[in-house]
């Protein structure tokens, strides 16, 4: 009886892992990062090979050997022009996004009574909860050429100014919902809430005892605001557009629905891989995408979107 | 045990050359039909296989799964390059292919030959489809039609008094009848497959071109239907796909003629909308679709049953009814309650002659010519959406 009991295999195994916390922490991380690196990374990284592939122009079959023969078919001026529509649309929806989300943000945040908050946080969130497909189309209805915003403008006598807003070129068109206009002013609508939470979070980690601070030595409101609370609420901001700045960047369906028909890049990768059967040249189309975005990050990342989020 | 079912089971266990010997079989024709296996699988488009879930009159799965005691199991697709990709992927007994998905499947060897003489009714199909390009080829059967329909012009008839004559009220900027030009008032297909439909205008407009085939265009006829395309897409304000929204923009936006399909002509019929459609004299482009039985196939019995089943009289009418297609089998027209009288005469049934079926244009078009591939359509086509 004096020989120690042996300890069993899950005591040893306990103590193993008691001494080396690194093999731990190991254990533990191995599920997740493998799941990041085969599935995420491998499955980008697949696709970026299949972008040096290229289709055999007699038989239409692609022809799995390197070549840099895609990326020339990608730089043609037709394509360059949807890479440009798509670039402008998704900075105009990100600026537009952001001067609308930030008032909206700041009274959530600095003078909402605590009620008032809670309805605003449902009113911002509400309409996540409902279909995508349904409120785009809902849109459409509503900007249809006999749609309930041009009625409004004629109630109220104001038909010529939505004709001259029409009348616009490039940007007009016979009806909002045949026009660009009409595709940004949905896509604000479907990405906002993605651009007001993330400033509120950054505008409620603002300590009010600066603002104070900032009023004892004397500064006025709007200098405060533009010193103090703005500052330090734009890495918010700029969280915020990563999300509505990618988001319309790879959206496919609400230019299909809503606008002029011509392409953006999510809608010409759709058809290069759905209806041609062209991977490597939707492959790089793709690539264009990741770069913008991969630039526009390592900018963010300056601006300290990445602590906001 | 019988000296037959030896037969080839036995002769596999032998060895070496089994694997040559036992996959045969697989290949061969069936030629009868076995116990039923329990299950059908099948890719269809939607609204195919209906079984009275969206509307009870409309249902024509419930009886053939009580009389043979097959389940049908259905998987819907929304385009031909999912179904091939499907089919591909396997698990399937039937699919319900387009011209253009059919030949790929045959090539790729995906599908396997029909034996026709075990499916009786096959004989009541149109003659005309009995041997189509699209699903017999080198004089094997690889399925059984299914059913049939085109791409119309849709018109609104308060601005034309009298059905317009031809496709170009929707390629060429003019007066319309009611004193306006046509600019903005019309739409056009979202598909690189609309090339066709240019080739079919210039074919009969252009004829110093040659154009033969609106599927089989050689460099120089291509350039002039990608040329006519960029002068409509000046015309058009938005280009259709889904066929709601061209509903919504035939009574919302002004829009007065484009090509279309009978859907979306039927439905717009029924709620009082003054449109109409037409096949004008240029003719029409169309699709045709087969059934189609898989190379692996689990449930080559059920799959039989199902294609003779597919074929009755009922089911073809109501599926005619319910889908504004034409039904394949030309009796099942007369005595259908759910189709009416006149009912594939509404659908087209009598314009077969001048439908250009869908089929997926080739490098190597045939007669030693060349002519331009799909995938180049289909690029060419983003470029002019984009105004190029």
């Amino acid at each position: 009886m004096t020989a120690a009991a042996r300890p069993t295999p899950l005591q040893r195994l306990s103590s193993l892992l008691y001494l080396h916390p690194r093999l731990l922490l190991l254990l533990l991380l191995a599920p997740p990062l493998l799941w990041l690196g085969v599935i995420y990374l491998g499955s980008l990284f697949a696709l970026l090979l299949q972008s040096f592939y290229y289709i055999d122009p007699f038989s239409g079959t692609i022809v799995r050997e390197f070549s840099l023969s895609t990326y020339r078919e990608l730089f043609t001026a037709a394509n360059a022009d949807i890479f440009l529509r798509t670039v402008l649309m998704a900075a105009a929806v990100t600026v537009a996004a952001a001067i609308i989300a930030f008032p909206v943000a700041y009274y959530m945040v600095r003078h909402a009574s605590l009620k008032m908050k809670a309805l605003l946080f449902l009113g911002v969130m509400l309409p996540l909860w409902s279909s995508y497909l349904v409120r785009v189309y809902a849109w459409k209805l509503l900007l249809a050429k006999e749609g309930i915003v041009t009625w409004f403008a004629e109630q109220l006598h104001l038909t010529w100014l939505l004709d001259a807003i029409l009348a616009i070129p490039v940007i007009g068109g016979p009806s909002l919902s045949i026009s660009y206009i009409g595709t940004f002013l949905v896509f604000l609508y479907i990405w906002l809430p993605f651009m007001i939470l993330p400033i509120v979070a950054a505008l409620e980690r603002v300590p009010r005892s600066l603002t104070e601070a900032s009023a004892d030595l004397g500064a006025r409101p709007g200098q405060t605001f533009r010193k103090v609370v703005f500052p330090l609420a734009v890495p918010g901001v700029v969280a915020g557009s990563i999300f509505t700045f990618s988001l319309t960047l790879g959206d496919y369906i609400i230019p299909r629905i809503v606008g002029n028909s011509r392409p953006f890049i999510g809608l010409a990768i759709y058809q290069l891989q759905g209806v041609a059967g062209n991977i490597p040249l939707a492959a790089a189309f793709t690539v264009v995408p990741i770069v913008v975005m991969a630039v526009y990050l390592v900018i963010a990342r300056r601006m300290g979107a990445f602590s906001a989020l | 045990m019988s000296h037959r079912k030896l037969g080839w089971a036995g002769r596999c266990l032998l060895g070496v050359l089994a694997a040559a010997v036992c996959t045969a079989p697989a290949l061969a024709r069936q030629d009868k039909i076995g116990k039923a296996e329990g299950f059908v699988d099948i890719v269809a488009w939607p609204g195919y296989i209906e079984r009275g879930d969206t509307d009870k009159n409309f249902d024509w799965v419930t009886g053939f799964e009580k009389q043979t005691g097959c389940k049908v199991r259905v998987k819907t697709a929304g385009t031909s390059d999912e179904m091939v990709a499907l089919m591909n992927e396997g698990g399937f007994d039937l699919v319900t292919a387009s011209g253009d998905a059919s030949l790929r499947l045959i090539a790729g060897k995906r599908v396997q030959e029909v034996n026709v003489n075990l499916i009786p009714s096959y004989k009541k199909i149109d003659s005309r489809l009995q041997q189509a390009p699209w699903h017999y080829v080198g004089g094997k059967h690889y399925g059984t039609p299914y059913q049939w329909g085109y791409n119309v012009l849709a018109y609104n008839t308060k601005v034309f008094k009298s059905p317009p004559s031809s496709w170009e009220v929707v390629f060429k900027e003019m007066k319309l009848p009611d004193g306006k030009s046509n600019k903005g008032r019309i739409q056009a297909f979202d598909g690189p497959i609309y090339i066709a439909d240019a080739a079919l205008y210039l074919m009969h407009n252009q004829p110093e071109l040659g154009i033969k085939n609106p599927y089989e265009l050689d460099e120089k006829q291509y350039k002039a239907a990608l040329d006519l395309l960029r002068v409509q897409r000046k015309l058009v304000s938005r280009y259709w796909h889904d066929a709601f929204v061209q509903i919504d923009d035939f009574t919302n936006e002004g829009v007065v003629a484009s090509s279309s399909w009978g859907f979306q002509v039927n439905l717009l019929k029924s709620k009082k909308a003054p449109i109409s459609s037409v096949v004008p004299r240029e003719g029409a482009t169309g699709w045709a679709d087969t059934t189609m039985m898989h190379a692996d196939a689990k449930h080559p019995n059920c799959a039989y049953l199902w294609m003779e089943h597919s074929l009755n009289n009922k089911l073809q009418g109501d599926l005619s009814a319910w889908f504004g297609s034409v039904p394949v089998v030309p009796e099942a027209c007369n005595g259908n309650p759910l189709l009416g009288p006149k009912g594939c005469e509404n659908n087209g049934i009598n314009e077969f002659d001048r439908i250009w079926f869908w089929r997926t244009p080739v490098a190597n078009c045939g007669g030693g010519r060349q002519c331009v591939p799909y995938y180049r359509w289909v690029t060419d086509y983003i470029a002019v959406l984009g105004g190029r």
